[in-house]
Order: structure tokens, then sequence, then C-alpha cells
């Protein structure tokens, strides 16, 4: 099992072909409290890069990417009815969604744990 | 993820209790006031009305089922409610509106005297244009002046105001390219602090957006954009003043760029209060541009009226214009042209002519100015925001070097390490009697506090403002980090819950009881 991270803020965690998919714990203390959470539905194509759900605070709305290439296997209905869970378990329970890897040579190009935490750190 | 990491914070922090609660929950001679729902007393009226005769009913079985729910007050109750709402209410006719990125100045009153004069007041669209001479005249007029102060060629009024001013204007741009077979323009640029209704336009107008990097000393990144030029581009969107309250000082060599690109160059001209007589934005190489009345030439603003939004075009796409628009015929007579015709133009952006009463007024805002006056206004919006820019650098931190524009802006470097964020300068301001800056815009500075105080404020009024927002930026760094979590304290609420409010909104008020009033009747 591994985690990675784009410097966009997500990160996926994978087993075999599936990742699960989310927003660090960094991004949700820049978001604020978390109000409405969008999340692509079941069978969808994502794209490495491009929009893939919608996470709202208080104070913004913003587009979460894909990390990885993949279709869309489970969306995690909890955060519809309580987006807070982004806040409480960014990393844990506060999952978007899943998705079935279909280039997992582009887990490469991501960071792990301990790059993103210099990533971040650098960036403040 | 696109991240907002202004550290702009959510959720109360902590709401201390040091003003004391009274009985009735009014604070002084400012009035806690019910709904006027809830001041409903079945059966009380505020005129005297004679019993309805009794007819005999042709709705067959369609019968009133109980009270409809208005609610019943005497005339005395309704005065005083309108009264204590439109006091709760802060406006520029109250106070200092230093409301940066949107221009809130005094609306001079004689602006609504000729608005109410009866022939401009009680006109409909639908009359015949030959009993409606003079309205038209002075939409001629208007449009003159509009074209003269921005040396552009043509002027459509019909935009209902800013943000439907960009989108004609981006129509206007569309159309241009296609009547030139240039159809494969998908872009338009926006430089990084643009006004979010820049690209809101854009992508409404079926364009992709691409973001133009700012540079260090706030302005459009000449070579960032030149990068991004090429014959995918339709155009770039650029305010001048930018919403850092600087001059584009590379405008000239921006326009030639674009237009070497094939693109079309349009400004927003939200800031044009701050050049107005000083600066014409056809010599700037600007194709097309919106003017908001109600921002540069004083029609109400927040709060009040409708918005008014005429855009003016270069002889480059002049063809484009929108219908209608007025034309005077070699008789003298004024006349609506309402058909596009076969022309290349893309029609129609709105029923009827546009906003007349702020045409009126707008148009008696500039000729109470004059010319000279109208260059006066940018000269002390300059001024004033200067000032304003000069007395706080020393306990503030502007975000740039050098002075600014018609607003300055500051960042949160000042609070850093006090634990007192850009939210609680502003909700403390409210304690003081002024309604607060512009928070956390423009994005590309931390935790930004943007302050336009417009020419309409005088020398001890600036001062005033100054004084408070120093104590406050001494009182964060002197470490009383609770006095700014429990502010405001005087207001009629304290500090809101936005998140309660955007999880669990309430957005219907309903009456708990209604049931057994209808029982009891």
């Amino acid at each position: 099992m591994t985690i990675k991270y784009t410097k966009d803020h997500e990160w996926v965690r994978v087993e075999g072909d599936v990742g699960t998919v989310g927003v660090s714990d960094h991004a949700q203390h820049q978001l604020g409290d978390v109000v409405f959470v969008e999340l692509p539905e079941v069978g969808r194509q994502l794209q490495q890069g491009k929009e893939a759900a919608v996470v709202e605070s208080v104070k913004a709305a913003s587009d979460v990417f894909a990390p990885v290439s993949g279709e869309v296997i489970e969306a995690n209905a909890d955060l519809e009815n309580d987006p807070s869970l982004v806040n409480a378990g960014a990393e844990t329970t506060g999952w978007f969604f899943k998705l079935r890897l279909s280039n997992p040579a582009e887990l490469d190009g991501l960071m792990d744990e301990a790059a993103y935490q210099a990533f971040v750190e650098g960036q403040a | 993820m696109s991240m907002n990491n202004q550290g702009r914070p959510t959720g109360i922090q902590n709401s201390d209790s040091a003003v004391p609660e009274t009985v009735t929950g009014n604070r002084g001679l400012q009035i806690e006031e019910p709904l006027i729902f809830e001041q409903d007393s079945a059966g009380r009226c505020g005129v005297d009305l004679p019993e309805a005769p009794a007819v005999a009913s042709r709705l067959g079985a369609v019968k009133p089922r109980g009270r409809i729910g208005l609610p019943g007050l005497a005339e005395p109750q309704v005065v005083r409610h309108y009264t204590r709402l439109s006091q709760k209410n802060y406006a520029i006719d109250s106070g200092l509106y230093p409301l940066g990125s949107c221009t809130m100045k005094h609306n001079p009153r004689l602006n609504e005297k000729m608005a109410r004069l009866p022939g401009f007041a009680d006109v409909h669209p639908l009359q015949p244009e030959s009993t409606v001479q003079g309205a038209l005249e002075l939409m001629a007029e208007l449009g003159r002046w509009l074209a003269t102060l921005t040396g552009m060629a043509a002027v459509t009024l019909a935009p209902a105001a800013g943000a439907h001013g960009e989108m004609c204007g981006i129509m206007a741009i569309r159309s241009a390219h296609d009547a030139k077979g240039d159809t494969g323009r998908t872009k338009i640029l926006v430089p990084e602090s643009a006004h979010g209704t820049n690209p809101a336009t854009a992508a409404a107008c079926g364009y992709a957006v691409e973001a133009i990097p700012a540079t260090e000393d706030g302005r459009v990144d000449l070579e960032a954009l030149k990068a991004k030029l090429g014959p995918d581009v339709a155009g770039l969107m650029l305010t001048n003043p930018n919403t850092c309250g600087l001059f584009e000082r590379d405008i000239v060599t921006i326009a030639e760029a674009v237009h070497a690109a094939g693109a079309y160059f349009y400004c927003d001209g939200a800031n044009f209060n701050a050049i107005v007589g000083r600066v014409r934005p056809a010599d700037l190489g600007i194709d097309v541009m919106h003017i908001n009345l109600h921002k540069t030439f004083s029609t109400p603003h927040g709060g009040g009226g409708p918005g008014s939004g005429p855009v003016v075009f270069s002889e480059s796409l002049a063809p484009y214009v929108p219908v209608p628009y007025v034309v005077q015929d070699k008789d003298g007579a004024f006349r609506l042209v309402e058909q596009a015709g076969d022309g290349p133009a893309f029609g129609r952006m709105k029923a009827f002519h546009g906003q007349m009463g702020m045409f009126v007024r707008a148009l008696a805002y500039m000729m109470s100015h004059g010319a000279d006056g109208l260059r006066q206004v940018a000269n002390d919006a300059v001024l004033n925001a200067n000032y304003l820019l000069a007395r706080l650098q020393d306990v503030m931190t502007p975000s740039f070097e050098g002075p600014c524009m018609h607003e300055c802006l500051f960042d949160d470097h000042f609070l850093k390490g006090t634990g007192v964020t850009t939210l609680d300068i502003a909700k403390a301001l409210i304690d003081e009697g002024f309604h607060p800056m512009t928070m956390y815009f423009p994005l590309v500075v931390h935790g930004a506090l943007l302050i336009e105080p417009t020419e309409t404020e005088s020398k001890a009024s600036l001062d005033q403002f100054v004084t408070a927002l120093r104590a406050l930026a001494e009182r964060a760094k002197s470490g009383d980090v609770a006095y700014f979590q429990g502010a405001p304290r005087l207001t009629p609420r304290r500090r809101l819950d936005e998140t309660a409010a955007a999880r669990k909104p309430v957005l219907r008020w309903s009456p708990a009881v209604e049931e057994e009033k209808v029982a009891a009747e």
C-alpha cells in the first residue's frame, strides 16, 4: 500500500489496482470549514490532472483534480450528508472517491509523504 | 485542487460576553426588530375598509381554506418596522464605505431630482418616439459624453450592469472573429488579480480561461502574457487600474502584443473612476470597455439602485454594437435603431433600452461636474487613496511599493504572530462605526485589506478612519487577541456562524403556531 500526493494537495492511496483519493490535511486546514462536496459519478473516466470533484468551504469553492487516471468505482456517500468529515479526517474517513487505475505508471510522478511535507513547508 | 489559501478563518473561535444583555434585546436606541410576520395580530389593519359586499361566488368548489398569511398591523407599527430596518442598513449616506474593488461614492441629490422629472420618470419604453424625444436626446447625449471621455467610436447603453457589459464586449469580440471566419480562437486570457466576473464572463461566452500571472510589483507579467498569446487566443480581459489599485504601466505594449496576435483587448472599466478625464482608453489601445455608471458616474450602488453598464467600442469593433441605439436624423429628430438588420452585430442584449433612470443620473453628474470637474474626481480619488496609504503604511503592510491609484492594498503581514486575522480587523472596524474594506481579495496577496475611500471623503473623515485603523493595528500588535475574536460587540448580532449558515441554512420563516391560530379563528 502506497500513499502519494500531488502538488495540488490531493492524495491517492493505492491497494492493488484501486486508488482511494482525497485532499490532504494541509488542504483542509487552508480551506476551513467544508460545507459541500460534489463527487464524480461511478463509471466516469477521469484523466490525471483534470477536474474530478468540487469542494466548497465557507470561503471558497475549489476544484479537486484526479491525481491519476482511471474509472470511478465508488464515491464516498457519507461526504454528501456530512461534509465536515473532510475537516475531521481529510486523509481517512474524509476520502472522496475510489478509482481503478488505468495507468499506474502515473504514480511515479507523484510525491511520497516526506516529499509532500517538504513541499508544503516550502510554500509557507 | 485549486486552493484559496489566503488565510481567511471560518467558524467562530471565541465570543466573550463583555456586552451586557438587555431585558428587551434592544441595544440602546438600536431596536431588536422582529419580522413583520411575527408582529401579526389577526384582524388588525392600518386602514378602515368597508365591509365587502356579499356577492355570489362563481368559483364553484374553489374556496379559501384559511388565512393567506398576510400580517395584520396598525400603521404606526408598519412605519416603525420599516424605519428600524432602514436604520440597520449601513449606506454611503450614513458613513465612509471604503469597499475597495467597488467604488462607493456619494450620489448627488441633484441626480435624484433630475431622474424624477416626469418627462424621464413617467415614460414608457413602448411610447411613440415622437413623444419621448427628450429622453432619446438624453440617451444620445450620454453616449456622446461616454464616447468623448473614452475616445471610442461607438457606444451601447443597453447592458444592465458591469458583468452584463463584459458579456456584451466579449460577444462583440466573438462576432468580430466569426465575421472574419477566424473560428479557431478558443481562449480568453485573464490576469490572476482580475475581478471574478471576468473569467465567469469568458466562460459564459464559451471560452476557455487562462490566467496570466502577476509580477512582483503587482502588474501583468508581460513575458508570460506574450508566451500565451497565439492564434487560439480570442482576447485579453484586463482591468486598469487593476484590482491591486495599480496602473498597468505596460498597457500600450500589452495592447500592441494582443493586436499583433490577432486578438482583441477588452478592458474592465470598473476602475474608470481613477482615470476619468485624465486618460482616454482608446489611446491605450483598448478595443472595448464597459463603464459602470453606478460607480464612476455616481448612480446609486450598494444597497441602492440598479446597475448600468454601457459599453464603448473602438473603430474595429464598432460594427458589432448591439441594438438598440439612438441616432439623430437630418431633420434633428431622434430615433431608436431596434433591428440589427443584415449587419454583423449580434442583436440585442436586453429587452428595451437600458436603465433610463441611471442614464439621467449619470448625465446629470457629468454635466454638473463638467470636463474639468470629472478630471478633479479622478485626481481626488487617487489623492485620497494615497493619503490613506501614507498614513497607514508604518502600522500596516502595503502589498506593493510606491503610490497607488484609487485604492490602496495591504496584506496581513503586520498581523503575523499576533493571532489576529484580517477578518478580525474587519469585525472590529464595524464596532468603530465603519463599513469594512474588502477583505481577502484580490487573492494575489495574503489576507488582503483593500481600501477605496473615493473622492467623496473629506480629510476630516479620512483622518477619523485612519485613527480607528491605526488604533486597531496597534491593539492587535499588543497581543489583545480576545478583543478581536469577540468583535463585533456593538452590532445587532455578534459574529455570525458562517459554517452553520452554509451547512444548515434556514431560508424560509415558518410560523410556529399558524395552525393553532387558524383553529382559533
